[in-house]
């Protein structure tokens, strides 16, 4: 008798948890992915495999036809088998610059953005957890931060103490930890309200254990989305700032400052200006794709934040 | 209980300034050295420096000075370029002009365009139109302001060699040589703006069409774009302007790239300007006027919401 109730078919029907979401991309999210992961090789292993170093002159004798006594220019040379995508205003390679770029750009960018979810995720949490007083202070502070626009902070900053990278980095990752604040307060603190904290708390748990093992958890999905959004947004400051010529300083290849370099090219027909362009379009368009799949999986809550 | 949310709200504006004038003070003071050794350059001598300090007041210390700057920026007594000596008040004043002329110009046509563009995305949510927009602006609005005017200018500059390249000012005999001339900081300003309210649009009225009165009139059977048209769009109003008056305030990060780009002589350049030669007067007052616009569309922005929506006037 028992055994056919073990083995009755009602029981086995039964899951003993509940099937797990899968993500399913669309055929843009999926092209999405492969285009990320391409920069992300590309930044680990284009300085060792780029045929050349990304401050090298290329000579002229490289690209002199062979038998002919003319030594052609270097600068903005089209496509060929010595340069794929031809060279720039001062001769130098620009598939090579791209490919050293990539580890300079997309480097400086997560580090900042990695620095921006440090310090917003720990004073948002903070102020979701401390009191009303310290929730109070934090936020006028980031709110008066918060409406002043990105570019005049960075401008006044960079005039007032240069512009290297530690600083580009430390300088983008404040800026943007308003933001992460922002979003991380909010959610922490529909978090530190729910029932299960309640329940937490009131069996006795300590407020480091709350926040490490309840609240943390639980912000870490909505959090990442957002982290693909926050990088898109500082790549395309930092571009900026180096587009203007106040970002990555020369001769470090940065796709930012090699559109700016390369601008007089653009009237030759030279790639030198356009490549990098795309370069950064492909890499932002990229993430914002996946963002938008993964948002629209989750309900689309996320999506409202996108805009 | 209205007033006194807007005097609220407007006092956060004026902290928010205060920040701004505190933070961009702060600026000239983690320069080493100061003003006076810039100024003098290889003459500075000490006793140079010390009569100079004596004259511009640097031997005061740094909260009186804060205070004097602070009355100067008010009365509009803006002082000097550290660069070739000229009063700011002169190198600002064509400048600042240029600048609004752009904006306005960009405001006029970029504003009504893609209101009609997000409402027809939005009328017709899950429709090609609606696919195509929605990822073109998705598109749009990942990508560099720079990469857009780039990309404007190789195709309409150099390929088809419809427009000049640079934005050149100079006399203008007609209102259309004006408009030739500026054609390409206007294009690429509006695409930018474009692309934000856009989105913005649609996201406002998919939600206000996602409510139970739109879902009431729907169930009464009244066509589609008279909800729209009649129920929705006066419910969405509020909200639009307030998308409006934001995206007029992300003008100020667009323009400093694209004046740039375009060589063209507005404000933002002459900031730039300031910035690569360190000038700290001229970069200080051009980002207190940037600033000063963007809290005020801010403000404008957040009146718009709260007459729209009364729950916004009573906080929790």
């Amino acid at each position: 008798m028992t055994e056919s109730i073990a083995t009755s078919p009602q029981f086995d029907e039964l899951p003993d948890a509940p099937p797990k979401r899968r993500l399913k991309l669309s055929w843009s999210g999926k092209l999405a992915v492969c285009v990320v992961s391409f920069w992300i090789v590309i930044a680990f292993i284009g300085p060792y495999i780029s045929p050349y170093h990304e401050a090298e002159f290329l000579e002229e004798d490289l690209f002199r036809v062979a038998g002919s006594d003319e030594y052609p220019e270097v600068e903005f040379q089209g496509i060929s088998k010595i340069t794929l995508l031809g060279t720039d205003y001062l001769g130098r390679d620009t598939l090579s610059r791209i490919m050293w770029g990539a580890r300079t750009t997309i480097g400086i960018s997560l580090a900042a953005t990695l620095l921006a979810y440090f310090v917003g995720v720990t004073l948002g949490i903070a102020a979701a957890a401390g009191g009303s007083r310290l929730d109070a202070m934090l936020s006028r502070v980031n709110d008066a931060f918060l409406s002043i626009p990105h570019i005049m902070l960075g401008l006044i900053v960079i005039a007032a103490v240069g512009s290297t990278i530690p600083i580009l980095i430390i300088m983008s990752g404040l800026i943007y930890a308003t933001s992460v604040f922002r979003i991380a307060r909010s959610l922490g603190q529909e978090i530190f309200v729910s029932d299960y904290v309640e329940a937490a708390r009131v069996r006795g748990e300590g407020l480091w254990w709350v926040i490490t093992r309840e609240v943390l958890p639980n912000v870490a999905m909505p959090l990442a989305t957002d982290f693909g959004l926050r990088l898109v947004f500082v790549i395309l400051f930092i571009s900026s700032l180096s587009f203007l010529g106040l970002g990555v300083q020369p001769p470090m290849a940065d796709w930012g400052s090699m559109v700016k370099e390369n601008l007089s090219g653009l009237a030759y027909g030279a790639l030198a200006p356009m490549a990098p362009a795309f370069a950064i379009a492909s890499l932002t368009i990229s993430i914002n794709m996946i963002v938008d799949d993964i948002s629209a999986h989750s309900g689309g809550k996320l999506a409202k934040r996108l805009i | 209980m209205m007033g006194q949310m807007i005097l609220r709200r407007a006092g956060i504006g004026l902290a928010t300034l205060w920040v701004v004038s505190v933070l961009v003070f702060a600026g000239t003071e983690i320069l080493p050295g100061d003003v006076a050794e810039v100024m003098l350059g290889q003459e500075a001598t000490p006793v140079a420096l010390e009569n100079l300090r004596e004259k511009l007041g640097l031997n005061k210390p740094a909260p009186v000075r804060y205070l004097e700057w602070l009355q100067d920026m008010a009365t509009a007594d803006l002082g000097m370029s550290q660069a070739g000596g000229t009063s700011i008040d002169k190198l600002i004043g064509s400048r600042l002009y240029n600048t609004m002329l752009l904006s306005a110009i960009v405001a006029a046509i970029a504003v009504p365009v893609s209101l009609i563009l997000g409402l027809l995305a939005a009328m017709f949510p899950g429709s090609r139109l609606d696919r195509i927009i929605t990822s073109a602006t998705l598109c749009l609005i990942s990508v560099p302001e720079f990469f857009i005017a780039t990309l404007l200018v190789l195709i309409l500059a150099i390929q088809l060699n419809w427009l000049p390249a640079i934005a050149y000012i100079t006399e203008f005999n007609s209102v259309w040589q004006l408009l030739r001339s500026l054609a390409m900081p206007i294009l690429t300003l509006c695409i930018v703006i474009a692309a934000q309210i856009i989105r913005m649009t649609r996201a406002t009225v998919l939600n206000v069409m996602s409510s139970p009165y739109i879902e009431m009139a729907i169930l009464k059977g009244v066509p589609r774009k008279r909800i729209i048209l009649r129920h929705a769009l006066f419910n969405a109003i509020g909200p639009i302007v307030n998308v409006i008056a934001l995206n007029l305030a992300y003008l100020v990060s667009g323009v400093v790239i694209v004046e740039t780009i375009f060589a063209y002589p507005g404000l933002a350049k002459l900031m730039v300007d300031g910035v690569q030669t360190r000038d700290m007067p001229l970069v200080q007052t051009c980002a207190m006027i940037f600033c000063t616009t963007y809290v005020v569309l801010i403000f404008v922005a957040d009146l718009a919401a709260m007459m729209s929506n009364p729950r916004l006037r009573h906080p929790k």
